[in-house]
């Protein structure tokens, strides 16, 4: 039987605020347990939530990055259950008022481009963090009360190559607009996963089970693949499959049950009554509306139209706002488009990936690049003179120029210097210029090279080559 | 017949993690089904033209300034708790998640 798979993604994204979103405490990643907390956050009795206003703009920022309606009228609900990670034993959350609805993304996965539908988008509160010792636990709780926005998407996915492109989309959004870091190894971006099995042409959805503990865009993408594998094998063998949630296994790369769901949970949602309702009106969407900068795929699309780079080049250097307007302030200084692509692409990228840093935290800045790129083009500096520049730029700093004049690494084109050096060389070497008439070319590259070796790699390559040629030709 | 069931306050009695004996929970089915019995008598008004309230005050978008106050001292904040360790509350084990 013809199987068709059907993905929905459930993504929490903590927002960058400086400051919880019911309470002052501060919202920040890594402080010393239980240090970033206040009495409503400890849930103590008689205190009141009262909601940050940043909030609020950070999660329609979002909700509008994502192409979803802003609610006008909202308000927000309890849920109720038990875990030691909330001291309230209900989180505040929305239930059927979320911020924002009917949202969409596109991706691009092996060559086609598919919209993903994006349900809704709600305003939370994060729950502290447990951390499990043989037979106890321990419980911190500044994590409480961060705040959330939770993106839930339709079940358009039928990949989870399609899933995987999604997470990235969904993060290249949400890292533009500035709401969050969006970085999943701090906890900032996490994702549960959706999946069921149909066969083709079926429109009811088959049972699904809930994939957990998705620690990486990498993760979920092999938590799906086991699991639509074990689906269908056992979908194919006569089985049936259980409503569950499954733990996906990193060591294993297998998926594990963790329970089985019987009937809905029962969380009793009920409105808010320690906050009131939230009224967001025309001026308040403008106003953020206003904020959102230019997204990652009007981007790419102004990259290719106005700068003629190709569609590759324009995706890879949108993905990260940060490589954007690197790359966009290093054309604007009068770098050509195409070669200061071909340098993040190339060099900048690998360094980064080597040292494990990113572009805020090297030296290399666009002047820098641009300088480097404009002299390259002027033939000032061969391409291999410019690896040794690029090494000081991106480690020291500083402009092109300054280093190429201290270092003293101008490339020489000047014949005369050159011939000079030529004539040296062939003195030196009179058993490549027999080798060379006796029909063996590559004896000319040994010359060449032995005069790049003699200008430190600074002789202009093209010059050398032309010099060459006709000194051999006179002995 | 009556509103509430005796399964109904069982159910809820465990959401909220409650041990009640039968007879309580007898007890407790008589009285919510005559405390649903006294606010059904809202139903008699006329709320034809009412709109939906979510709260008794007639307030809204009470917000505060996204300024971080320093949290409280980690002393102060477990000096309730019956133990913990590592400047965390310790708590029996978790099972499930």
């Amino acid at each position: 039987m013809e199987f068709e798979t059907v993905i929905g993604l459930e993504v929490h994204v903590e927002l960058k605020t400086d400051s919880k979103i019911f309470s002052s405490s501060p919202n920040h990643f890594g402080a010393e347990p239980n240090t970033n907390t206040s009495v409503i956050d400890l849930g103590y009795p008689g205190v009141l939530p009262v909601l940050n206003k940043k909030v609020v703009d950070y999660g329609m920022k979002a909700a509008m990055a994502l192409n979803c309606e802003i609610a006008t009228h909202t308000k927000f609900d309890r849920k109720n259950y038990f875990y030691p990670d909330n001291p309230k034993a209900y989180q505040i959350s929305q239930f059927d008022q979320p911020i924002g609805e009917h949202g969409w993304i596109e991706i691009e996965v092996d060559g086609y481009t598919k919209k993903i539908g994006i349900t809704r988008i709600h305003l939370e509160e994060d729950a502290g963090k447990l951390n499990h010792e043989k037979g106890y636990s321990l419980v911190d709780i500044n994590r409480q009360g961060t705040p959330l926005i939770e993106i839930v998407s339709e079940p358009d996915i039928r990949t989870p190559d399609e899933a995987y492109a999604y997470l990235e989309k969904l993060k290249s959004v949400i890292q533009y607009t500035g709401v969050s870091d969006c970085k999943m190894e701090e906890g900032s971006l996490r994702c549960d996963a959706n999946i069921s099995i149909r066969p083709v042409g079926q429109k009811e959805f088959g049972t699904k089970t809930e994939l957990k503990n998705l620690n990486s865009f990498n993760f979920v993408r092999k938590g799906l693949e086991f699991e639509e594998k074990r689906q269908r094998e056992i979908v194919s063998s006569g089985g049936r499959i259980e409503q569950e949630t499954r733990r996906f296994d990193e060591a294993t790369g297998t998926t594990i049950l963790m329970r089985v769901k019987e009937g809905s949970d029962d969380y009793r949602y009920f409105p808010e009554p320690d906050l009131l309702e939230l009224y967001i009106d025309e001026d308040w969407k403008a106003r953020i509306r206003a904020e959102i900068p230019e997204l990652p795929n009007e981007r790419q699309k102004r990259y290719v139209e106005e700068w003629g780079l190709p569609v590759y080049d324009a995706k890879v250097l949108t993905v990260t706002k940060e490589t954007a307007d690197f790359f966009e302030a290093t054309v604007k200084i009068g770098a050509d488009p195409k070669q200061a692509s071909n340098w993040m692409m190339g060099e900048v990228s690998a360094y980064l990936n080597a040292e494990g840093k990113e572009l805020h935290q090297v030296a290399l800045t666009p002047e820098g690049l641009a300088s480097m790129i404009k002299l390259i083009s002027n033939g000032t500096i061969s391409s291999k003179i410019a690896k040794t520049v690029f090494k000081e730029l991106i480690e020291n700093g500083g402009n092109a120029e300054q280093i190429v004049k201290e270092k003293g690494l101008v490339q020489i084109s000047d014949e005369g210097t050159l011939l000079k050096i030529i004539t040296e060389v062939l003195d030196a070497n009179p058993k490549s210029i027999e080798d060379f008439k006796g029909g063996k070319a590559k004896a000319a590259g040994s010359l060449v090279g032995q005069v790049m070796k003699a200008t430190k790699g600074q002789a202009n390559p093209q010059v050398v080559n032309k010099l060459l040629q006709q000194e051999l030709q006179k002995r | 017949m009556s509103r509430i069931q005796a399964e109904q306050v069982k159910h809820v009695a465990n959401l909220a993690r409650l041990a009640i004996t039968e007879e309580e929970a007898e007890k407790f089915t008589k009285q919510l089904d005559a405390i649903i019995t006294f606010a059904e008598q809202l139903n008699e008004l006329d709320t034809e033209n009412v709109k939906p309230t979510y709260h008794v005050l007639d307030m809204k978008n009470v917000l505060r300034e996204d300024i971080p106050v320093p949290g409280l001292p980690q002393e102060e904040v477990l000096k309730n708790a019956p133990e913990h360790q590592d400047g965390q509350f310790k708590v029996p084990a978790i099972l499930g998640e």
